[in-house]
């Protein structure tokens, strides 16, 4: 038993948090908004340069070979500063999808170009109503009456739906399945969707995280500065336990989120239930995180102005997408309410 | 590498745990500990576990422990939950006064405590709260002086809440040896047997109605001053490292949760067509299983993160606050599965089972307060894990 991240992971993440804070900063979010694409190649090639756009990529086809536990500290860093990149949809969602089928074809042909930053690869399942970030994909993996397709951008065409999240680009995508390839068919393509659906559960849910931690310190921030009355608003005990009501059930969401990574990277057979614990429980962290602080933060936390907005609208957007709490809590629900099912002390780390 | 098997030899020490408690753990229920009967029945299981030394064993051999590690600790944990087995009457003893007496007691102290604690001949109860002095330790007043000849402590005054005082034979607490000292200096950690001429105990009934707690009074008690546990005047460290990281990770471990929400879970099918009337159940028993899993795997983590040389932070402030209120909510739950017969006592005819959910029902209630009430854990939370100014 070793609940614990390596040294090699730790480090990974503090170098990632650093560059990160550094650079995806609320005014660089800010100015994207203002952009077409909302993308910023340039911010791509530095990640591609960190290794990160390779990071899942096996290391036949250029990448790092690294897993989903190797990931998910990073994506919580994702979360702390709402990437808008689609790092998390392609390192953890679509380059797993594509390595773990069977058509050595598509593997030869993208994962070298994704590894070296050159090609994203976007989702979409039956799941998600949109696929997130279509616009700016090379290839999208797409599920359709029970198969998994894969379409190059020519071959789609996009309908934009603009999202709370001014970050956040969703579309409609529809296509010609006799022009796509079929990258996989019946049991194996639900397999590859189920998994796609977990890892990208897994990865709303590390962000979640992150997201509730930057809540909290821009939260403990303003509430420190902020004076009313005569003293700082941090000092009222009303306040404080607002925060504290946050940081209980963050602290907790952490552990079953690294379960989840861990079951995912080890195919655990309870995989679907740990995966479904950490989102419903993350993204409602996250959830009271936003709520608590924008009334923390009184009128300014409801104007446009203060940043704090965009990181409530990312844990708003995040609970919803890749399966929202009613869909979790329903896998979870079904696996303890089985006939068979192993609960209570001595069963949680039953594989 | 993040590994979340057990390790063979861990597999091995569950086998040895189970097995002893199938053979050891006594058919019937033992009586409650707040009865003289019940207090008599646990001292007698203290005793046996301490023959099959599995009292304490996270306590060194030489002490009748097993060196345990914090992994096998939660492993045991769970095996004795799992079993059924009895509620620990000596917990204050084992988990509190314990591991302090390790760090700070002499080795005539540890020599001469720590045997009788472990096979139950001397229970422990804490004298920490007084009627000024509950959540805000540093408000202490009752008194100790030290006596012209220096042989003994003369301690006045009176301490209350005092968890199974009633029966118990010694106490620990902190005594105010300076009388000019304000709060948190001037205090010094006494441990005081309950036999001695000038104490009085009272016994004050619980929600439950039996004696669970006790005022105890001191006039004009002398106490040896060996039983002084640290320096005079270091009184609030040595309490501090009692309510420090044994208390945050081991004062209620996961696997009681677990057994509870396990419970819950097989409630809510055996009522199910009831259960459903409101939808707002089933949400609530999928959300404590979740809650109740969760506080697992923190302490997991937490265990091994110690293990391999880390430090419990000022997140452990959390852990109170989080199975306190799941406790709560996971009976209040049962309480609606329950309905109509939720509110029987055990002994009533119709009871068939359910009143021990309302045993749990009612010890919920004192979760939030005790051990410091969940406000003051969320001060400390704001305060010093989040940075949040002070006033």
């Amino acid at each position: 038993m070793d609940f614990t991240f390596n040294e090699d992971q730790l480090l990974f993440q503090e170098g990632v948090r650093d560059f990160l804070t550094n650079e995806v900063t609320p005014e660089k979010i800010r100015e994207l908004w203002e952009t077409d694409s909302g993308r910023s190649p340039a911010l791509w090639g530095q990640l591609t340069e960190l290794g990160l756009t390779g990071l899942t990529v096996p290391e036949a086809f250029g990448g790092m070979g690294m897993n989903e536990l190797d990931f998910v500290l990073l994506a919580q860093e994702c979360g702390y500063v709402a990437l808008p990149e689609p790092l998390v949809q392609t390192v953890l969602v679509a380059v797993p999808t594509l390595v773990n089928s069977s058509n050595e074809d598509l593997k030869a042909k993208w994962l070298p170009q994704v590894a070296e930053g050159a090609a994203t690869i976007a989702v979409g399942l039956e799941q998600n109503l949109l696929v997130e970030d279509a616009h700016i994909a090379d290839l999208l993996l797409m599920e359709k009456n029970g198969n998994l397709y894969a379409v190059e951008q020519a071959d789609v065409t996009l309908e934009y739906n603009q999202s709370v999240d001014p970050s956040r680009k969703l579309y409609q995508v529809s296509f010609d399945e006799s022009r796509a390839m079929v990258v996989a068919e019946g049991d194996e393509a639900q397999a590859l969707v189920n998994g796609a659906l977990n890892r990208g559960a897994l990865g709303c849910a590390a962000q979640a995280l992150g997201l509730t931690q930057r809540m909290i310190d821009i939260s403990v921030q303003y509430t420190s500065e902020r004076t009313q009355f005569g003293v700082a608003i941090g000092t009222f005990q009303a306040v404080k336990h607002r925060m504290a009501n946050v940081a209980v059930p963050l602290e907790y969401a952490k552990a079953t989120v690294a379960q989840a990574a861990y079951a995912i990277a080890n195919n655990v057979s309870s995989v679907d239930k740990n995966v479904s614990h950490a989102k419903s429980m993350a993204c409602a962290a996250s959830l009271l995180g936003a709520k608590n602080s924008i009334q923390v933060h009184g009128a300014m936390g409801y104007t446009w102005e203060v940043n704090l907005h965009i990181y409530m609208k990312r844990a708003w957007a995040l609970d919803k997408t890749w399966g929202d709490q009613a869909f979790h809590k329903g896998r979870v629900a079904e696996a303890i309410f089985a006939d068979d099912a192993l609960l209570g002390a001595g069963n949680t780390f039953v594989r | 590498m993040m590994d979340l098997n057990f390790t063979a030899e861990h597999d091995a020490f569950r086998q040895e745990v189970r097995a002893w408690l199938a053979a050891n753990v006594p058919a019937e229920p033992l009586k409650t500990y707040d009865t003289a009967e019940g207090f008599q029945q646990h001292r007698e299981w203290e005793a046996k576990m301490n023959e099959g030394r599995w009292g304490m064993v996270t306590w060194p051999s030489e002490l009748g422990g097993r060196d345990a590690d914090l992994i096998q600790w939660l492993i045991f944990e769970e095996e004795y939950f799992r079993a059924k087995a009895p509620s620990r009457v000596n917990q204050n003893g084992i988990f509190l006064l314990g591991p302090t007496l390790m760090e700070y007691g002499t080795d005539e102290q540890k020599a001469e405590i720590l045997p009788k604690m472990a096979d139950g001949t001397e229970v422990w109860a804490q004298g920490w709260s007084e009627p000024g002095a509950g959540s805000d330790m540093a408000a202490v007043r009752a008194k100790a002086e030290l006596s012209d000849c220096g042989d003994y402590y003369i301690v006045n005054g009176q301490k209350t809440w005092s968890t199974r005082a009633v029966w118990a034979d010694q106490c620990f607490g902190m005594f105010r040896t300076d009388p000019e000292s304000k709060r948190h200096k001037g205090l010094t950690f006494i441990l005081v047997p309950l036999d001695l001429e000038g104490i009085t105990v009272n016994p004050i009934p619980q929600l439950d109605g039996l004696p669970g707690f006790a005022e105890i009074f001191f006039d004009n008690v002398k106490v040896p001053v060996n039983r002084r546990l640290g320096d005079e005047g270091q009184g609030w460290e040595v309490a501090m490292a009692t309510a420090g990281f044994e208390r945050g990770l081991m004062l209620r471990s996961p696997a009681r949760f677990q057994q509870t929400a396990k419970r819950l879970v097989e409630l809510y099918k055996e009522n199910q067509a009831s259960a459903d009337r409101d939808p707002a159940i089933r949400d609530a028993v999928v959300k404590a299983y979740m809650a109740a899993e969760s506080y697992c795997l923190t302490t997991f983590e937490t265990a091994c993160r110690l293990i391999k040389g880390g430090k419990i932070g000022a997140e452990s402030s959390t852990n109170k606050i989080f199975w306190s209120e799941l406790d709560q909510t996971m009976h209040e739950v049962a309480m609606d599965i329950l309905a109509a017969r939720a509110e029987l006592e055990p002994f009533a005819p119709q009871a068939k089972g359910v009143g021990s959910w309302l045993d749990g029902f009612l010890f919920a209630q004192s979760g939030p307060i005790y051990a410091g009430t969940n406000e003051i854990q969320r001060n400390i939370i704001a305060e010093r894990m989040l940075g949040m100014p002070r006033k």
